[in-house]
């Protein structure tokens, strides 16, 4: 034995494991930072009006988030309910039906590509094939770019989900005579829920902040509306108007509604860690 | 062609074979045409008969020619050093392997004397007849209960009682009832490994098939767990017929009646148990039995 050797090798690994901790506190201190600077900024905002006024015109003092909030809600959940099935049945064929074909990795490709599109393109897209024919921004077309937005985000994590289930519990159940329908419904994605939720759950996380689609498709609206076919106002989109504007009181909007749109995320996060983190 | 001892090479060979499955089959040893095993040829009463049984994986001939019956209400057991396609040969039987596109067998496996290797037969229904268990415990992510039901339910309609004590029935079978009685609606996975491998074949018998094909039940488990498992296929030979993969000779020695020995994806020798044992006609039957290699 040559202590030498040892010596040098716990010298490296106590060297890089300094390095480690050191570049992980700098990626925790910038988001420490980010979060201190929105609650010092926008706690203070964050009232009932926020939640009941709607936003306010240009000059005019007061107001509220609440037509942003709903827009925002609204749109997401539209999206979602368009994006997750349409997600998990394609990850579904691709990691139990299509498996081991040479199709499978071109999808795969494919939607890696979505999953990386500039949300701005998507919202460009979907002005081309839904503003435009329409005639006017909708809530529909604002939905859509979001669903477009979430579907590859389902895709891809249902799809490594189900390819987590190990082939055994497949072929322990159609050993059993049942039909590949069935036992996809009964024991592939019991085996994966929370895996599935999770990655709903973070198909919604990111669809909730995007602001560059929208601005294509929902526009904003001044006033409340929940009818999806007008222009609807969403938070990051609002944020964004006001954040630019030069009144005092949309500075304080846009601060509040900033901090309230990390905390909802956050919460999601939360959430589909606790989902993810269930083992069966 | 007579049969050559020497181009059943050293056993180095059977685990370069192993290790190499998915590329091409090392050079074949020169037998046109089929070859009976030795030994027994025919049983009194076959329930499943390999006729001239090919399989491939992918370019691989991972069997050769088998012939092999097995008897009806008999434990049947396949031995053979890794690789040798003792698994293989038990997932012709009930064609699991279809779910893999690059595999496929030719020949005939008669099952009551037909055929199930043509392309019209109803997979779902001849697996429900002939019930499989793993080598590592698959329970389903769902309560003991539902893990027997589910296979049960996918052929029977049964109302609540029916099912309560079909499920009793199955776990008493498997020797299980009595320690999950009281938590029947825990989830499966949370017993232990030994209970687990028990309530898959609890789950496999509720269904009711004629065959049951075990893939090395015990391998997994410990010497106790293993005990209980060989006293269960005993008692399942009462009922049903068994063709069960083992590494474990002694194993094989203890539980079955008929002993099919496989070598090189060639079935070497085929007898009852008890000749193959004590009197094999093969050298290499005899090298293996005895430790020699494997």
């Amino acid at each position: 034995m040559t202590v030498g050797r040892y010596m040098r090798r716990r010298a490296a690994n106590g060297a890089a494991l300094t390095f480690s901790v050191l570049l992980t506190g700098f990626a925790l201190f910038f988001l420490g930072w980010i979060l201190f600077v929105l609650a010092e900024k926008g706690f203070r905002y964050i009232n009932l009006d926020l939640f009941t006024k709607s936003t306010p015109g240009a000059g005019i003092d007061g107001g509220g988030l609440s037509n942003a909030l709903f827009g925002s809600l609204l749109m997401t959940a539209l999206g979602i309910v368009v994006g997750a099935p349409v997600g998990v049945m394609a990850a579904t064929w691709l990691a139990e039906f299509g498996a081991r074909r040479r199709l499978t990795g071109v999808v795969r490709f494919i939607n890696d590509v979505l999953l990386s599109a500039p949300s701005i393109v998507i919202g460009v897209f979907v002005y081309g094939i839904v503003v435009a024919p329409m005639g006017h921004f909708s809530g529909w077309a604002g939905a859509a770019a979001l669903a477009i937005i979430a579907l590859p985000v389902v895709v891809r994590t249902t799809d490594n989900m189900l390819q987590l289930v190990p082939d055994q519990l497949r072929e322990a159940a159609i050993a059993l005579g049942a039909p590949r329908w069935r036992v996809t419904l009964s024991i592939v994605y019991r085996a994966s829920l929370s895996g599935i939720i999770t990655g709903v759950l973070l198909a919604i996380a990111r669809i909730i902040g995007e602001a560059a689609p929208l601005l294509f498709t929902s526009l904003g609206n001044q006033f409340f509306t929940a009818n999806p076919n007008r222009p609807i106002a969403a938070l990051p989109q609002v944020l964004f108007n006001f954040a630019m504007g030069p009144y005092k009181n949309w500075h304080q909007l846009a601060w509040a509604g900033a901090l309230i749109s990390t905390l909802f995320v956050l919460g999601l996060m939360i959430v589909a860690r606790l989902f993810s983190g269930r083992k069966r | 062609m007579s049969r050559n001892p020497e181009e059943l090479t050293s056993p180095l060979v059977v685990t370069h074979a192993d290790e190499n499955r998915q590329q091409p089959a090392p050079p074949e040893p020169v037998t046109p045409g089929r070859r009976p095993p030795e030994g027994l040829q025919q049983v009194s009463n076959p329930k499943l008969v390999a006729r001239n049984l090919n399989f491939y994986y992918g370019k691989f001939h991972a069997l050769q020619q088998i012939d092999l019956q097995v008897q009806e209400k008999g434990i049947t057991a396949l031995i053979g050093p890794s690789g040798c396609g003792k698994s293989t040969l038990l997932r012709c039987f009930n064609r699991i392997y279809n779910l893999y596109p690059d595999q496929r067998a030719t020949g005939e496996v008669l099952f009551d004397g037909r055929n199930i290797l043509g392309p019209r037969e109803d997979l779902n229904l001849l697996r429900a007849r002939i019930g499989m268990v793993f080598q590592k415990p698959t329970p389903f992510p769902m309560s003991i209960y539902d893990n027997i039901a589910f296979g049960v339910k996918l052929y029977e309609r049964l109302g609540r009682g029916e099912m309560e004590e079909r499920v009793e029935w199955a776990l008493r079978k498997a020797a299980l009832w009595e320690e999950t009685k009281d938590k029947l609606r825990q989830t499966g996975t949370q017993l232990s490994g030994g209970q687990q491998q028990r309530l898959c074949i609890a789950r496999a018998i509720a269904v009711k098939p004629e065959v049951v094909l075990l893939d090395e039940p015990c391998s997994a488990l410990d010497p106790i767990s293993t005990l209980k498992v060989e006293e269960l296929i005993t008692e399942l030979k009462q009922d049903y017929t068994i063709v069960i993969v083992t590494h474990n000779m002694q194993q094989a020695a203890r539980v079955s009646d008929y002993t099919a020995f496989m070598y090189l994806g060639r079935l070497i020798e085929f007898n009852d148990t008890d000749t193959i044992f004590t009197n094999p006609a093969v050298r290499e039957t005899e090298d293996y039995i005895t430790g020699r290699f494997g």
